[in-house]
């Protein structure tokens, strides 16, 4: 490989900071980008694994935050590339588990406890669905002002805690038939291969509904952020279900009472003095993902105002959009696929006449439920006002409230939500 | 919004009726594919690190907080302090009184409802970097340490298998309780739960 090779090589590599710098070295006199066009020199395996064009710079690491978030300001359709997909990570680095050596463990009250390689769980009947996994913690733009004095500026910061993949595994429930439940059973613990082995109990009626036992995710094998060989996807609850780098499953007569549904996921509740627990569903949620927070409109006149909608509760019916704060609003047309806890998008098209606009959707599910403000949100949450939630230390979780976004007159959008 | 809850409630009708039918079909039926293999008695013992609420898990060995105190210095203080209050990670002692307030302290004293999950989670998680390298008398012995300076065990109070899962914790009874019936029932703005 000679030295322009290897340049060149170092510069593929380069992340988001180098490319506009590189972007510049290159530009021919006329300001045409040649480079693009004609790549001087092509290793042996460029292309061998693609990688998108060196003008696309769309990262899901964000400085200042040590969780990796989705940037759904850049999203189109309703896949999120696996390269993309938020990582809620307290330890650095993910497993690296050699898919031969894996083993799913299956006990405690069934009939016929099994083990299964990853060899067998491919042999069995597969299945292929499109489900959001999104963080209990998604939509809090609070938090951030609560640590830094600023509203979260992005919709990657707001409610970047969620993806959505075409996940392709075994159902469990499968699973779970091949072993034989026994009839007193009512939960299940699982439980991860990683060195700390985080375990979430999960309802069995829920495992025996939908739960995936997933090895594939957007065509591939599920990437090692999100559980290679192995994960759970627990469709609509909260992402701490989604056991990553699945090992093992213990069905039971009563949830373990794991530290994951015993401390940090219940909501201590200020109305009852309380805590609300086992609460693991994902209400309706929207949020408009162009314009956002962050971007500036260059000029007047026609924009798609675009965006996202999601349920842990079903399917998406119904998303609503307002240009004017919330006083009026229209019907959004729902790009098909609408599926099941998955990620739809909206469109609705938009002039801007140049003057300030606060733009916001608000979406219903197909059980009715009906996307809050952050007023209503909060009442429902633990009987408090906007004051409470903006100032606490409580954790506040599953916070679904409609995001809005203010267009200034210059074209800047800003976070409306306050 | 008044209309939304009562079609959840309708729908919830149905739903505890979908998973019945499941779980019957689930005992009826025998293998069909036949793949997998049984894990041996020892098999299952080496991975079956769960420990729950009534600690029929729980493995023989035992500890008190003067032993905890020794290894808590030596593997724990360094993340969190002297004293588990300091930090820098998880504040491990007080908040007892303030969960009413608006600012709630959750720890392991002043929220967790079953000691159980303190001797679970030290053992699969802690130290990082190094999880799983605890014995179980030096895990007896931690939770000792810990719950002795939560104020809610004595110091010379000896923990193991048959003691560990009687200790009352203080907030065991400020968790809504679970439906008997382990189905889920609606909410508002989709919050489902599996208690009333
Ligand atoms: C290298 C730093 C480090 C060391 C050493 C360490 N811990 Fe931790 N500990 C953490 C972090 C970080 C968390 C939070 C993890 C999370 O929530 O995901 C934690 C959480 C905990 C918790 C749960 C607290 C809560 O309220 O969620 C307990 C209990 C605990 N540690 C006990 C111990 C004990 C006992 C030791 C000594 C054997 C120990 N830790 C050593 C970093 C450390």
């Amino acid at each position: 490989m000679n030295t322009k090779e290897r340049g060149r090589r170092r510069f593929l590599k380069g992340g988001a900071a180098l490319a506009g710098l590189a972007v510049g070295e290159i530009r021919s006199a006329s300001g045409q980008a040649i480079g693009s066009e004609r790549p001087e020199v092509r290793p042996e395996d460029f292309r061998a694994y693609g990688e998108r064009s060196r003008f696309v710079t769309s990262v899901r690491r964000d400085p200042r935050n040590p969780n990796s978030r989705t940037p759904l300001q850049d999203s189109v359709g309703i896949i999120t590339p696996s390269a993309l997909h938020f990582m809620v990570p307290t330890w650095i680095d993910p497993p690296d588990i050699d898919p031969w050596q894996h083993r799913l463990l299956i006990h405690g009250m069934v009939d016929r406890p099994l083990i299964f390689s990853m060899e067998e769980l491919k042999r069995l009947p597969s299945v292929s669905r499109i489900h959001f996994v999104e963080c209990a913690g998604s939509g809090d733009s609070l938090e951030e002002r609560k640590k830094n004095g600023m509203l979260a500026e992005t919709v990657q910061r707001t409610h970047g805690l969620t993806a959505c993949s075409e996940w392709t595994g075994v159902l469990l429930s499968m699973l779970l038939r091949e072993t034989g439940v026994q009839k007193e059973a009512t939960w299940l613990v699982a439980e991860g291969a990683e060195p700390r082995k985080r375990s979430k109990s999960i309802p069995l009626e829920k495992a025996m509904d939908d739960v995936l036992v997933a090895y594939g995710q957007n065509g591939e094998p599920v990437r090692p952020e999100q559980g290679y060989p192995l994960r759970l996807v627990v469709p609509g609850f909260e992402g701490v279900h989604n056991i990553k780098w699945l090992r093992r499953i213990k069905v039971l007569d009563q949830p373990s009472m794991e530290k994951e549904e015993t401390s940090h996921y219940p909501t201590q509740r200020p109305d009852l003095g309380k805590a609300r627990w086992f609460q693991f569903e994902m209400g309706p949620k929207s949020v408009i993902t162009f314009p956002s927070g962050g971007q500036r409109l260059p000029s007047r006149g026609f924009y798609e105002i675009t965006g996202l909608a999601w349920s842990g509760g079903g399917a998406i019916q119904r998303v609503e959009v307002s240009t004017d704060g919330g006083r009026t609003w229209k019907d959004a047309e729902l790009q098909e696929p609408v599926l099941r806890m998955a990620h739809t998008r909206f469109r609705f098209p938009w002039n801007w006449d140049g003057d300030e606009a606060v733009l916001q959707s608000r979406c219903t599910d197909d059980v009715e439920a009906i996307q809050p403000t952050l007023a209503e949100f909060g009442r429902i949450w633990g009987g408090v006002d906007s004051e409470y939630l903006k100032t606490t230390r409580n954790k506040v979780n599953h916070i679904n409230a409609i995001q809005p976004w203010k267009v200034s007159r210059d074209g800047s959008v800003r976070n409306a939500l306050l | 919004m008044k209309e939304a809850f009562t079609m959840r409630c309708f729908l919830s009708l149905l739903m505890p009726v979908v998973g019945l039918a499941a779980c019957v079909t689930a005992l009826a039926q025998t293998p069909t594919y036949k793949l997998g293999t049984t894990p041996s008695a020892e098999e299952i013992r080496a991975w079956d690190i769960s420990i729950g609420p009534a600690g029929k898990e729980l493995p023989p060995g035992s500890g008190t907080a003067k032993e905890g105190a020794k290894i808590y210095a030596q593997k724990c203080a360094q993340c969190h302090g002297p004293t588990g209050r300091e930090g820098p990670n998880s504040r491990l002692v007080g908040g007892q009184g303030t969960l009413t307030t608006p600012d709630p302290v959750r720890t392991i004293g002043s929220y967790w409802p079953f000691a159980t999950t303190i001797w679970d989670y030290t053992n699969r998680a802690m130290p990082p970097n190094e999880e799983g390298s605890l014995t179980a008398n030096e895990v007896y012995a931690l939770t000792a340490f810990m719950l002795y300076r939560n104020g809610i065990i004595q110091e010379s109070a000896v923990l193991d298998a048959k003691t560990l899962p009687k200790i009352n914790m203080p907030n065991r009874n400020n968790f809504i309780p679970l439906w008997p019936d382990g189905k889920r029932k609606p909410g508002p703005f989709g919050f489902y739960s599996w208690g009333p």
